[in-house]
């Protein structure tokens, strides 16, 4: 009764290769620079997430009479005019930042995903009617219309997820129809047709899982420019509002001062590059590592 | 050819018009009418007021005459420069954008174009690394970063440049000019690269090597000819860019172009200032990207075959 079992064991064994996900972990990991943004924005998470925890020092906590003072012992990166911390103003920040980057890029993931793949499997006339629209939504100066609709309802945060994700999900959506529209033809897709499976969970269950490597790369492209939207947003004064604070606004702070308190704006700006940067850095990674052909332009 | 221009420019059509449609119903949803800021005004005056700007009239008639007048080229008058039109204002604000976004343009195509050309020539090699990490940079530099620094730099500390106007002062044309050009000088030095890269292991190249010509003129007449196609593509969206750009670079140096007056417009809840410009950058972009695309196809034969053939 052990004898096959074990035989049983051993045959899978032998079948067992490496998988794609393994493959492309054990090519990400050869690329340094990937590996190094994956910490950095990892690191950013945890502190993003432990700020209320681990912050040096209240929020909103002054110190009037020290103002503004360069990077010292108790307040490693200075403060700002108001003596508020700028280390604790900047991971604050982060909060915000970080979450209107993933919050936004999430909401144009599942429109982009399930826009490109009903329209890719669907094929013929509801494919082209889609398609079409989303030409016409790219021919928009999106920049203009994300303006137009902070100035009009109001610099609301749930809307600036809303508007920047909006904008983004065109060009997931056209990724993601051109490997529906190959996959479709495969036989294993056939094979679940044959088997009576719903289109629903065809799309689902088979076309989806299948077309995640390109969408885990320009997810991952998307994050940083969708960052750069909410900063440039808040810097013009359209987007996050005081007293919650971003990047950009902190930024924009630090142009005002610039002059006299020059690591008011070095600070923040360079917290914002290194991570875009480190963001750039893993997406590109990946796209090597999961070998997908340049998709972002 | 002729037919290919003409059907791209019936699509642009239908596109301005939803922009033009969605813009118009979006600030007439907007709360607050446009005199609503104002102290305590007499209900005549405001009545006045509403129908010199046709306010009065139900929202379809208003949108119909709004139609007709931009047919004549009449954005209207302003909100909030009272006696001045949309049409002045733009007039007067769009040289000096379109000056900026030119020479924004120069920087970006002499720099990035050359950086690419010359990364791709040695490819994984130092000469490779260092200009496309400094490529890098720039991405992830946003222009309202970039300005300030290097208004920072070499207008304060250097006091080499001044820091703010445009034609008033020598040399102030220069940093704006930078702040603008530079991201777009990273993104188009990825793709020469990457599209000579493509272009330089290509049969042809061989051939031109073969027959024993110059190196240079192998990469500057074979090599970019092709190689150079996707940073064409890329021109007309960069366009686009650039004039959104312009918002952050007009601002910072207090240039008096169309961005500043758009972002101006946003906080002064300017209504028809904000729809006459938007429906004008759209025209802009939309007649840009039309370009690069015509333009795309008339430098690269396989396209323009393909578009005779009739496919």
């Amino acid at each position: 009764m052990s004898e096959p079992m074990t035989l049983d064991n051993s045959f899978e064994q032998a079948e067992k290769g490496t998988s794609l996900w393994q493959d492309a972990w054990i090519r990400l990991r050869k690329n340094k620079l990937a590996l190094f943004g994956l910490g950095v924005i990892v690191f950013l998470c945890v502190i993003a997430l432990l700020t209320p925890y681990i912050a040096p020092y209240g929020y909103e906590e002054q110190d009037l009479q020290l103002g503004a003072s360069p990077p010292s012992a108790a307040h490693w990166l200075g403060t700002d005019i108001f003596g508020r911390d700028m280390l604790t103003r900047i991971m604050y920040g982060s909060r915000v930042s970080l979450m209107v980057g993933f919050i936004a890029t999430g909401v144009a993931l599942v429109i982009g995903v399930l826009w490109g793949t009903i329209a890719g499997y669907a094929g013929g006339r509801v494919d082209a009617v889609m398609m079409r629209l989303v030409d016409i939504l790219y021919a928009l100066p999106f920049m203009i219309f994300i303006i137009l609709l902070m100035v009009i309802f109001g610099r609301n945060i749930l809307l600036l997820f809303l508007a920047i994700g909006a904008v983004e999900w065109l060009t997931m959506a056209r990724i993601v129809r051109g490997q529906v529209l190959s996959l479709r033809r495969q036989e294993f897709i056939e094979a679940a047709v044959s088997l009576g499976l719903s289109r629903w969970t065809i799309i689902r269950r088979h076309l989806i899982p299948n077309t995640l490597g390109p969408v885990i790369v320009y997810t991952t492209l998307t994050i940083p420019s969708v960052m750069l939207l909410e900063a440039f947003l808040s810097f013009l004064g359209l987007g996050i509002q005081p007293p919650q604070s971003s990047w950009g606004l902190l930024i924009s702070y630090g142009v005002e001062t610039m002059e006299e308190y020059p690591w008011l704006l070095i600070f923040p700006g360079l917290t914002l590059s290194i991570t875009l940067f480190a963001l750039n850095f893993l997406g590109d990674g990946l796209r090597d590592a999961l070998d997908v052909r340049s998709s972002k332009d | 050819m002729f037919r290919f221009m003409l059907s791209r420019l019936l699509q642009a059509i239908p596109v301005l018009l939803v922009v033009i449609t969605a813009t118009f119903f979006l600030v007439r949803a907007a709360p607050g009418g446009p005199f609503s800021a104002e102290k305590a005004v007499p209900p005549e005056v405001i009545k006045a007021l509403e129908a010199q700007y046709k306010l009065d009239q139900p929202v379809w008639q208003q949108y119909i005459s709004y139609l007709g007048d931009l047919t004549q080229g009449d954005f209207g008058p302003s909100f909030r420069y009272p006696g001045r039109t949309v049409d002045e204002l733009i007039a007067g604000g769009l040289p000096i954008t379109a000056e900026l976004a030119l020479y924004a343009m120069l920087v970006a195509i002499i720099i990035g174009v050359s950086a690419g050309v010359f990364a791709a020539l040695r490819p994984n090699t130092p000469q490779d690394y260092v200009p496309m990490s400094a490529a890098m940079v720039g991405i992830c530099m946003p222009s309202f970063l970039m300005g300030p620094l290097l208004v920072l730099i070499f207008g304060i500390w250097l006091e080499w440049l001044p820091v703010s106007g445009w034609g008033d002062l020598p040399g102030d044309k220069l940093l704006p000019a930078i702040t603008l050009g530079t991201g777009y000088a990273a993104f188009l030095a990825r793709l020469s690269r990457g599209g000579m890269l493509e272009v330089m292991s290509q049969d042809y190249i061989r051939t031109a090597r073969a027959k024993g010509l110059p190196e240079w003129v192998v990469v500057l007449k074979h090599g970019l000819r092709g190689g150079l196609i996707p940073v064409v593509a890329f021109l007309g969206p960069a366009f686009a860019g650039l004039l959104s750009g312009s918002f952050v670079v007009e601002t910072i140096f207090q240039i008096p172009g169309l961005g500043r007056f758009y972002v101006q417009a946003a906080f002064n809840r300017d209504y028809t200032m904000i729809l006459g410009t938007t429906v004008f950058f759209a025209t802009l972009i939309i007649l840009f990207n039309l370009l690069s695309d015509i333009i795309a196809v008339w430098i690269n034969p396989k396209l323009r075959h393909q578009v005779q053939g009739g496919s």
